[in-house]
Formats: C-alpha cells, sequence, structure tokens
C-alpha cells in the first residue's frame, strides 16, 4: 500500500508542475496563435497539436534520444552540470510538458479568439496599452478556458503512461506513477491491488470531467454579478 | 487642405481594403459636432477608426489642434491618443461592473488632458442618468442603457476629441428616442469635438453643426449644416431636401398655443412645446413643405408666410420639379437697423439670413419668373421640431 502512496503521491506532483509550467509556457503560445496572421502560424499549430494524434512511445522516443547523453538536450544539461535528464522526475516533467501541450494551449487558444478583436480595440480607445490589454481584458475573458486547460492538462498528466515509461523507466518513488504501477501489478497478476488504482483513476477522472462539464455550462450562461 | 492650423482637424487618408478604397482629405472644425452622412458602405466608419488609430491608412496625415497623430513615419498607436470612442454596438467590457468599466476608463484618463471645462464623473453619471445602473454587469442592462454607460465611458477617459459610431443605428426607435435628448445634451455641455458617423438624416438634423457626406469612399461634400443642406447640387438633395433652422423661442401667443421662435431673417409660429422662453431650438422645414408666392397673402390658413430672397434655381432631382434657394429676411426697403433690433439673433442683417429650400413645379417656377433675385414670399405649411 506504500508503494500505492509513493505512485499516487508522485502523479498528483507531477500533474501539479506539469499544469503550472504549461499555463506559463501555453499562455503565450495560445495568445500568438490566437492574434498572429503570419503566414507559418498553420505549421506551428500542427506542431502544438502533434501529441494529439502521435503515439506516446514515438514522442518518447524521440525525447529520449534528444535528451539522452548524446541528444543536444543532453549535451546542453551535461553541460550544466545537471546530468542527463530522462529515468529522472524532471525528465518526467520535460517530456509531460510535450505530451499535455494541447491540452493546455487549444482550451486558452479558443478562449483568446472567442473574446475578438472589440474589447481590445475598446481597452485601446481607453488608453490601455498592450501588456494592459493583456491583463486586464484578455486573462480576465478568457477565464473558463484557464480553467478548462489546467483541468485537461492535470487529469491528461495524470492518465499518461507510453511517455512515462519510455523516459521514467520504473524507478519507484523517481518515476514509477500511478499507470506504471498499474502496469506492475497486472504483469504480476496482483488484480487486487490493480482493482484499487484502475477504480480509484476511473473515479478520479470522472469528477475531473464532470466538474469541468458543470463549471463550462455554469459559464456560458451566466457571468454572474460579483464574480 | 493639409496646412496644420491650430484650432482644426485635418485628416487625409487613403485606405485600400479589397474592393474599396478610402480616399479623404478633409479640414474640420476642432469643436461642435461633426456628422460623417453616408449609406452604409460609404466608408465613413472606416474614416472614424482611421481617425482613431483603430484602422491604419496606407498613407494619410492627421493633426488636431497642432498635434501629428500620423504624418511622414508617424504613426500614433490608439492607446496614445486622447480620444473617447463610442461603437456602434455594446461594447462594455463584460467582466466589469458599469461602475469598474468607468473607473478603467478615469484610472487611465491623462491629467494632462483634462480640459478645465470637461464634465466631471459625478456630472457625467448625472448627466447620462446612470445611477443607479453602477453595481450592474453589462449583460443586466438594456441596449439603451449600455449605450449611455458606453458614452460615459467614452468622456470618462477624458478626450479632447470624441468620435461616435452610429451609437444609435443597434437601438430601436423606443431608445433611440431616449438616447437622443441625452447626446443634445452633451453637445450643449461638451466643449471638445465630436465626430459622429451616422445614415440618419434624423440624427443629423438634431446633433450637427458641420456635415460631411461620404460616398464611395470620398467626401462629396464637407461644410457646415446649413451650407451642405441648402447646396443645390448636394447629394443631400437626392433625398428629402430640406433646412435645419437654429432658432430661440422669443414670445407666446396662450390664447392660440402657440409659441414664436426667432432666428436670422425671421420668426415662425410653432405650436406650443411648453419650453420656457428664451430656449434654444433646432426645427427643420423640408423643401416640399415650401410653397412661393410673388405678394403676400392674408386671405389663407397658412400661419407661417416669410419675405426672402430667390438665391438660386435648379432642376429637382425629380422630374417637372425645381429646387428654388432662398434667403429669409424682409424686403430690401427695411432699414438694416431695424432689422437688427427686430432679430434675436447675432449678425442678422439682411444678407446673413438663413436659407431655406422650397421645391415646386417647373410650371410654376415659369409662371412666377423666379430667377436669382427675386423677391418673393415663402408659405410654409409644416415645420418639424427636432
Amino acid at each position: 500500500m506504500d508503494e500505492n502512496l509513493a505512485a499516487i503521491w508522485l502523479t498528483l506532483r507531477l500533474a501539479a508542475t506539469v499544469t503550472l509550467v504549461l499555463l506559463l509556457i501555453g499562455t503565450p503560445i495560445a495568445w500568438w496563435l490566437a492574434r498572429t496572421r503570419v503566414w507559418f502560424k498553420g505549421a506551428i499549430a500542427a506542431i502544438v497539436a502533434l501529441p494529439l494524434v502521435l503515439p506516446p512511445t514515438v514522442l518518447g522516443f524521440y525525447l529520449l534520444l534528444t535528451m539522452g547523453p548524446n541528444g543536444p538536450i543532453g549535451a546542453m544539461t551535461q553541460a550544466l552540470g545537471i546530468g542527463t535528464l530522462p529515468f529522472t522526475f524532471w525528465g518526467l516533467v520535460v517530456a509531460s510538458c510535450f505530451y499535455s501541450l494541447p491540452f493546455v494551449v487549444q482550451p486558452l487558444q479558443n478562449a483568446f479568439e472567442a473574446i475578438g478583436d472589440r474589447p481590445f480595440e475598446v481597452a485601446a480607445t481607453l488608453r490601455a496599452g498592450p501588456w494592459d490589454r493583456f491583463f486586464t481584458v484578455a486573462l480576465p475573458l478568457a477565464r473558463p478556458g484557464f480553467i478548462t486547460a489546467a483541468i485537461l492538462g492535470f487529469a491528461h498528466t495524470v492518465g499518461e503512461f507510453g511517455v512515462v515509461l519510455m523516459i521514467g523507466g520504473n524507478i519507484p518513488g523517481v518515476t514509477r506513477v500511478v499507470s506504471v504501477q498499474l502496469y506492475d501489478y497486472v504483469e504480476a497478476l496482483d488484480y487486487t491491488q490493480a482493482h484499487w488504482l484502475s477504480g480509484g483513476l476511473l473515479f478520479f477522472s470522472f469528477v475531473v470531467l464532470f466538474s469541468l462539464y458543470t463549471f463550462n455550462r455554469r459559464a456560458s450562461t451566466s457571468f454572474g454579478p460579483g464574480g | 487642405m493639409t496646412t496644420d492650423s491650430k484650432g482644426a482637424i485635418s485628416a487625409c487618408f487613403t485606405l485600400r481594403h479589397e474592393n474599396f478604397l478610402l480616399d479623404v482629405a478633409l479640414s474640420l472644425p476642432a469643436k461642435g459636432v461633426t456628422i460623417l452622412y453616408g449609406q452604409s458602405g460609404s466608408g465613413k466608419t472606416t474614416l472614424l477608426r482611421c481617425l482613431a488609430g483603430l484602422a491604419h491608412a496606407d498613407t494619410g496625415s492627421l493633426s488636431i489642434d497642432g498635434h501629428h497623430w500620423q504624418g511622414e513615419g508617424v504613426f500614433v498607436p490608439t492607446h496614445q491618443r486622447p480620444i473617447g470612442y463610442v461603437f456602434q454596438e455594446a461594447s462594455l467590457l463584460e467582466h466589469l461592473t458599469v461602475a469598474d468599466n468607468l473607473r478603467y476608463a478615469q484610472s487611465r484618463a491623462g491629467s494632462e488632458n483634462s480640459s478645465s471645462r470637461s464634465l466631471s464623473n459625478q456630472e457625467l453619471i448625472e448627466l447620462l442618468g446612470i445611477e443607479t445602473l453602477m453595481q450592474r454587469k453589462p449583460h443586466q442592462l438594456s441596449g439603451g442603457e449600455k449605450q449611455r454607460v458606453a458614452i460615459a465611458r467614452a468622456l470618462s477617459s477624458q478626450p479632447r476629441l470624441l468620435l461616435m459610431d452610429e451609437p444609435l443605428a443597434s437601438l430601436d426607435a423606443q431608445r433611440k428616442r431616449e438616447i437622443l435628448p441625452y447626446l443634445e445634451k452633451l453637445r450643449a455641455e461638451l466643449e471638445i469635438p465630436i465626430i459622429y458617423v451616422t445614415h440618419s438624416i434624423e440624427e443629423l438634423s438634431r446633433l450637427a453643426d458641420w456635415v460631411v457626406v461620404l460616398d464611395h469612399g470620398r467626401a462629396v461634400a464637407n461644410g457646415s449644416l446649413a451650407d451642405v443642406l441648402t447646396a443645390l447640387d448636394s447629394p443631400m438633395q437626392q433625398g428629402d431636401a430640406g433646412v435645419v433652422l437654429e432658432s430661440t423661442i422669443v414670445s407666446r401667443e396662450e390664447q392660440w398655443a402657440l409659441m414664436t421662435v426667432g432666428f436670422a431673417g425671421g420668426e415662425l409660429l410653432l405650436a406650443d412645446n411648453s419650453q420656457p422662453t428664451g430656449t434654444k431650438l433646432r426645427v427643420r422645414i423640408d423643401a416640399r413643405d415650401v410653397s412661393l408666392t410673388l405678394s403676400r397673402h392674408q386671405d389663407t390658413s397658412i400661419l407661417n408666410a416669410l419675405p426672402a430672397t430667390v438665391v438660386d434655381v435648379s432642376a429637382g432631382h425629380s422630374q417637372g420639379t425645381v429646387l428654388v434657394k432662398l434667403r429669409l429676411g424682409p424686403k430690401s426697403t427695411a432699414a438694416p437697423d431695424k432689422e437688427r433690433q427686430m432679430n434675436a439673433q447675432s449678425g442678422p442683417d439682411r444678407d446673413n439670413g438663413e436659407l431655406l429650400l422650397s421645391r415646386i413645379t417647373l410650371r410654376s417656377a415659369e409662371h412666377l419668373g423666379l430667377a436669382a433675385g427675386s423677391e418673393v414670399w415663402a408659405q410654409i405649411k409644416s415645420v418639424a421640431v427636432l
């Protein structure tokens, strides 16, 4: 049972870190994708969306190569004295960020696009400069998008398996997340433990999606007073 | 047109957008209400957006009161222009209450721009009647309320130029009637110039001091309200030709429920609207409501017959009619000094009498032998108080 708790704690820590990092990285990417008219916008959007269709093992394989001792990122991290990232917690964070990127960027991009040009023009005529407009108009009006993005990013990171296995391996307390732990139980034919973890994940996923849909319906029907 | 005289707005823009070309060079007064008038697609909103810096004209120059906002290598972005802008449709920031929307503008208003005569925030709130709405969110307001808040918000930023893009177009007739009086009050109270886009002849008649008529991206008329309304070749004559007179209530005939309003070159008897004597009043007289006689008719039910001199006669836009341009004022035998006493307004000598338009048939014009200089009596069948 201690093993389970360790796996759950690691998974939550990983998902929370990834969500936070992705909100910080994903917001400017989503903002740029929502506002830009450059010709290579489509290419960038496709790259961001790739993890949606790519088998996680493909992504994991390439990340393993680039972050490994002979890869460019690996060479850089070694030069900085950090060592290599694969089979560490931060290696998992980096890999998961790539893997969950579209789940954060797309809701944000949709939310930013839904605002349209008008509120920004209004703010500009009221003397709000570009940064001012971003923080006082874009962020508050995209609030439902941020909540969706955070929930999807978190939940998707909790549920990943292929990338984790490729990058993190199976080191208890360091890279052995819930989905990998579950795999181990099934391999060992320990179905009782597997039931506990599977049931837990199933319940967790349902609760997350249920609260997401409930919130979104409320957010779209009314923008309550004083909210 | 491109000289930068102080106290004036000089604007030149060329902007190509798909099949549309805006190409204007205008000099506008830096006070009062300038109406940009034209049908949809004539480029009036695009011109307004160029003035605000929301649209970036391919080539252009803009200077206001000696400040260059656009020109060779210069483009002051919208947020650095001391303007207020009222959009056609509701444009309140949805996540903020009415009070916070106003505060958004107030907190960013440059203090150096506030003119001594600008309205305080409290005065604005009262002027636009939004005291009771302050804690509401935009989705809890009616269309008319939203526009009133949007106008108050635009003025809260202490602008030196107010731009309004058909602020009434998205409202139904009832709401329009609700807001127009507020706009007239603003016109009277504000020191800053207002540039107002509309395709409504009523809004033009009630608000304009200066008029620019746009058609297919070009300015086809640019002048004072009276000049544009009375120019016989003006595009305004294609619709309902007529004039707008700025008058003052001078006296009342209570037993008949009538009042007399005076203006340069004459007086009119109108149904008493119970406003106090001395109130300024705009009236509109349509050309088709003015008939002409060579002598004064006493035996007529028509209340208002004014002496006038024909300035010009031109073929009307509909077949068989002519449009006659008249200058109101007593016959030249009257001494100028006496006239000066008779008239309530400043500069009331004969040459400054108001202009009037009359649409009559070609046959009548021939019959009366009308030509420039003819002395006539204009019989006015109806007057619309605006």
